[in-house]
């Protein structure tokens, strides 16, 4: 006889719909990336894709368990996430590298799915940005590549993605520039003040917030990115609470300190546009298996999250910090739970 | 704006909002025709087992007790027809391990003859509420929501906790089942007579009927007896249709606000709830002397050839009862006893309906293998912590029952869970987690009876000790007492030296 435990209905949820409906909810910013960087971003998003896959495969064989979880979207999720946080000028090897950290060294390696206390592709981006500090820093200039080289052409794209800048005669200075975040940290480093490096840059908040600007080719465009997240909070795969705290405390903290000093911390709207911030609000902090279940616990960790990054934007090494962020957050979740839990049906507080 | 912000921090209790599948919300409820037999499980309420009062061969009347309740938790059983007694023995009963308990077997006699032992009390209105309970105790009433606690304990009144208001529960949150409904669509009058009875025994002076907004039948049918009889103390109110509505706590909750406190009564709080089924058979019990012998049960599912409402005798077979709905062949469906999200599946259909029998469903295969899937890994997605009424955060409940970390359940409040079913119905890693939460506190039993047993043992054998140290001692004591008496009587006996006296 068969024992089946009541309740004897199910709502339909599966993790696969979960994860294709974050899929789908990063297909505005993976067509804004197509659009900026041409072929290369489809040549990164594919070679993460695919090595996300293998990987997960290679390693599902390893351990001898079934090969069905390769399907659930989620390898794909990682892998996707993990392009769109490179630079468009990553080597072809780079990307299987970082799909391989993502899926071997931070999921698979903790059990699979459901187990890693980092989120993959946010550690990958991680190390990658550690070991490679040079490529990972170097930013294609949206507006010079149409002229100096043509991304829409499947060759051009190729040979850069395989081949590297040198091969193409032209040298890496020529196509690339600081991401506004950069800029300002190397100004303030020697002693220009923020208002007088925002003036020198060549772009405004309001292209930052539509994509017109250097910077991982999914992180460019925030719109897009609010777009997608949008629609996650509408379908209720992600709550609020954590995106909304994050990015609250990001924007409050730089809208304080740029008050008291606005020539050392530049100001909120800017904060917000640039760099990963709306990337990780939206798709990294809220990963469920590396964030918090409880609501309180949720908001705790999006406030955490939004201190750290702003705290290393403005005082750290780097001038980006939401991934360190999300990352050190992580760390704290299984803690965070265990004290945030509601409060019980007819019980005092604990 | 401090309470918006602290809302934030305390989200709202809103359960899940389920396909409700109320296939039979309109079918009259109808009459079951005779059985040829029927099966009477001794325990059919929460409490204490009952013992026969009849012997095999004995004919017995319809309505007449046939088992008494022993101790104080327990609710008589009475027969449902007039018949002779064939057997009283071990029979299967609805249990999901298809476990068997002690039965007594009627053979029914096609006389139907009623036992009119039993007064009616047309005039309840002016008796003692002590013996209005009475009447519920002897008529074997106990909760016909699913819980069958026996009623009468319900009705008690407690000098320190007075009744203010009393709560009709007419939700019937459960998907598929209609039973509660159409009693309050065809019986709305006795209902409210019944409602007004209990008001009388436990000395409140409100009254609400509770109904979710999917049944506006039932909604209208009361409200129209409450206008034209001007029962103003009694108030209609429209629950949303979510589960689990109807579960007494969540229902107090969304009726007064008030939540009722760990480990403490709805009666703590001044309030008690009764189910309308169970209100139904007070009213038959006071005022026609009728004792528990039938109820409504919904026959439904996907697999049910012709799905109804019919007032079944207790003791049926269920397998009597689907074939008089047209399952002959149950090998191809899954029964469910109860409603889908906590009813018990069966492994066959020879138990008999009982007082808990709310419904018996039967589901095609595919939809059952639907709901239960293989489990993957928790992705902690939060979903179970969003929909649970108790407010517990079941995926990390789940892992520490999983890994047996007994003394850290106990502080996640394993047992405020009220298996309610929405978190597993919810996952979207398909884990069934109310069975990890059942295996958990049937461990936990076990630890407890096991600790009691070792304990119990420890005393037996330090109290053993004592009493051989004890013996020990008063045999050492009279030892030297009898050393004592003897040296002290030895120079006035000297046994060598024989005195006058003794020759």
């Amino acid at each position: 006889m068969i024992l089946l435990s009541s309740p004897h209905i199910h709502g339909g949820n599966s993790i696969r719909k979960v994860m294709f409906s974050v899929i789908l909810s990063l297909i505005p910013a993976t067509l804004f990336s197509v659009y900026l960087f041409g072929w290369l971003s489809f040549l990164i998003i594919v070679s993460c894709m695919g090595a996300a896959l293998v990987s997960e495969w290679g390693c599902l064989r390893l351990m001898k368990r079934p090969i069905a979880p390769m399907f659930d979207g989620s390898a794909a999720l990682t892998g996707l996430l993990i392009a769109l946080t490179l630079p468009a000028l990553t080597p072809w090897w780079m990307t299987i590298l970082a799909a391989m950290f993502a899926i071997i060294l931070s999921k698979q390696i903790y059990g699979g799915l459901g187990y890693n206390p980092f989120n993959p592709a946010l550690s990958a981006r991680v190390i990658l940005l550690i070991s490679f500090p040079l490529q990972m820093t170097s930013w294609i200039t949206p507006m010079s590549v149409d002229h100096l080289l043509n991304l829409y052409d499947f060759s051009i794209a190729s040979q850069l993605f395989f081949f590297g800048v040198q091969s193409l005669n032209t040298s890496l200075d020529a196509i690339t520039m600081a991401t506004p975040l950069g800029h300002v940290k190397t100004a303030l480093s020697q002693g220009i003040s923020v208002p007088d490096a925002l003036a020198h840059y060549p772009y405004h908040w309001l292209d930052a917030f539509i994509g017109n600007e250097g910077g991982s080719i999914g992180e460019s465009s925030a719109l897009a990115l609010l777009l997608g997240g949008l629609f996650l909070l509408g379908k209720g795969v992600i709550r609020w609470q954590i995106p909304c705290s994050f990015l609250i405390t990001v924007a409050l903290l730089s809208l304080i300190s740029s008050l008291i000093a606005p020539n050392q911390f530049a100001p909120p709207l800017f904060h917000l546009m640039a760099g990963g911030l709306m990337l990780c609000a939206f798709f990294m902090a809220t990963d469920p298996v590396s964030s918090p279940v409880t609501h309180k616990g949720q908001l705790i960790f999006g406030i955490g999250c939004g201190l750290i990054t702003w705290s290393i934007r403005n005082f750290g090494g780097y001038p980006e910090g939401a991934m360190f962020a999300v990352m050190l957050m992580n760390c704290a979740v299984p803690l965070i739970d265990h004290y945030t839990r509601p409060r019980v049906y007819g019980r005092a507080a604990s | 704006m401090l309470k918006s912000l602290r809302s934030l921090f305390q989200p709202k209790v809103t359960g899940i909002y389920p396909e409700k599948h109320k296939l039979t919300a309109t079918a009259a409820i109808a009459e079951a025709p005779l059985s040829s037999h029927y099966i009477l499980p001794l325990k059919q309420h929460i409490g204490e087992i009952c013992t026969p009062l009849v012997r095999v061969g004995d004919r017995v009347l319809k309505g007449q007790k046939i088992a008494k309740s022993q101790g104080y938790l327990s609710a008589a059983i009475h027969a449902p027809t007039s018949g002779i007694i064939t057997k009283i023995g071990e029979h299967a009963i609805t249990h999901p391990s298809g476990l068997s308990m002690e039965s007594i077997f009627i053979e029914a006699d096609g006389n139907d003859q009623w036992d009119t032992t039993l007064a009616t009390l047309q005039d309840w209105k002016q008796l003692e509420p002590s013996i209005l309970r009475e009447r519920v105790r002897l008529s074997g009433i106990a909760g016909l929501g699913g819980a069958v606690f026996p009623t009468f304990i319900k009705l008690l009144q407690d000098k320190n906790h007075p009744i203010e208001s009393v709560i009709l529960n007419g939700a019937e949150c459960e998907p598929y089942l209609t039973n509660d409904h159409r009693l309050m669509v065809e019986h709305s009058e006795e209902i409210v007579l019944g409602l007004q009875m209990i008001l009388h025994m436990v000395k409140a002076n409100t009254a609400i009927i509770a109904i979710e907004d999917n049944k506006p039948d039932a909604i209208a049918c009361f409200q129209r007896i409450i206008t034209a009889q001007e029962l103003h103390h009694i108030e209609v109110k429209s629950l949303p249709s979510s589960y689990p509505q109807g579960s007494e706590k969540q229902l107090i909750e969304f009726l007064t606000k008030k939540q009722v406190p760990a480990g403490k009564l709805p009666l703590h709080i001044g309030l008690i709830c009764q189910n309308v089924g169970t209100t139904k058979a007070i009213h038959d019990a006071i005022l026609w002397g009728k004792p528990l012998i039938e109820r409504v049960v919904t026959v439904s599912g996907d697999a049910m050839p012709n799905p109804g409402n019919m007032r079944v005798r207790l003791g049926t077979p269920i397998d009597q009862l689907l074939a008089w709905h047209g399952l002959e062949n149950m090998d191809g469906c899954h029964l469910i006893h109860g409603g889908p999200m906590m009813g018990e599946r069966l492994g066959h259909a020879h138990a008999p309906v009982v007082k808990a029998t709310n419904a018996v469903l039967a589901f095609l295969p595919q939809t059952m293998m639907a709901a239960h899937k293989e489990e993957s890994p928790c992705i902690r997605c939060g979903d179970c912590s969003q929909v649970c009424p108790a407010s517990l955060t079941p995926n990390l409940l789940a892992d520490l029952c999983r890994q047996d970390q007994f003394e850290k359940v106990a502080d996640y409040h394993l047992f405020d869970c009220i298996e309610c079913g929405c978190c597993s119905y919810v996952c979207p890693s398909h884990i069934p987690l109310v069975h990890y939460f059942r295996y958990g506190k049937g461990q936990l039993a076990t630890i407890k009876r096991e600790k009691a047993f070792a304990d119990e043992s420890r005393q037996r054998s330090s109290a053993k000790e004592a009493r051989i140290q004890r013996e020990k001692e008063a045999k050492e004591a009279a030892a030297a007492k009898r050393k004592q008496a003897r040296a002290a009587t030895a120079p006035v006996t000297p046994p060598t030296q024989p005195t006058e006296g003794q020759s």
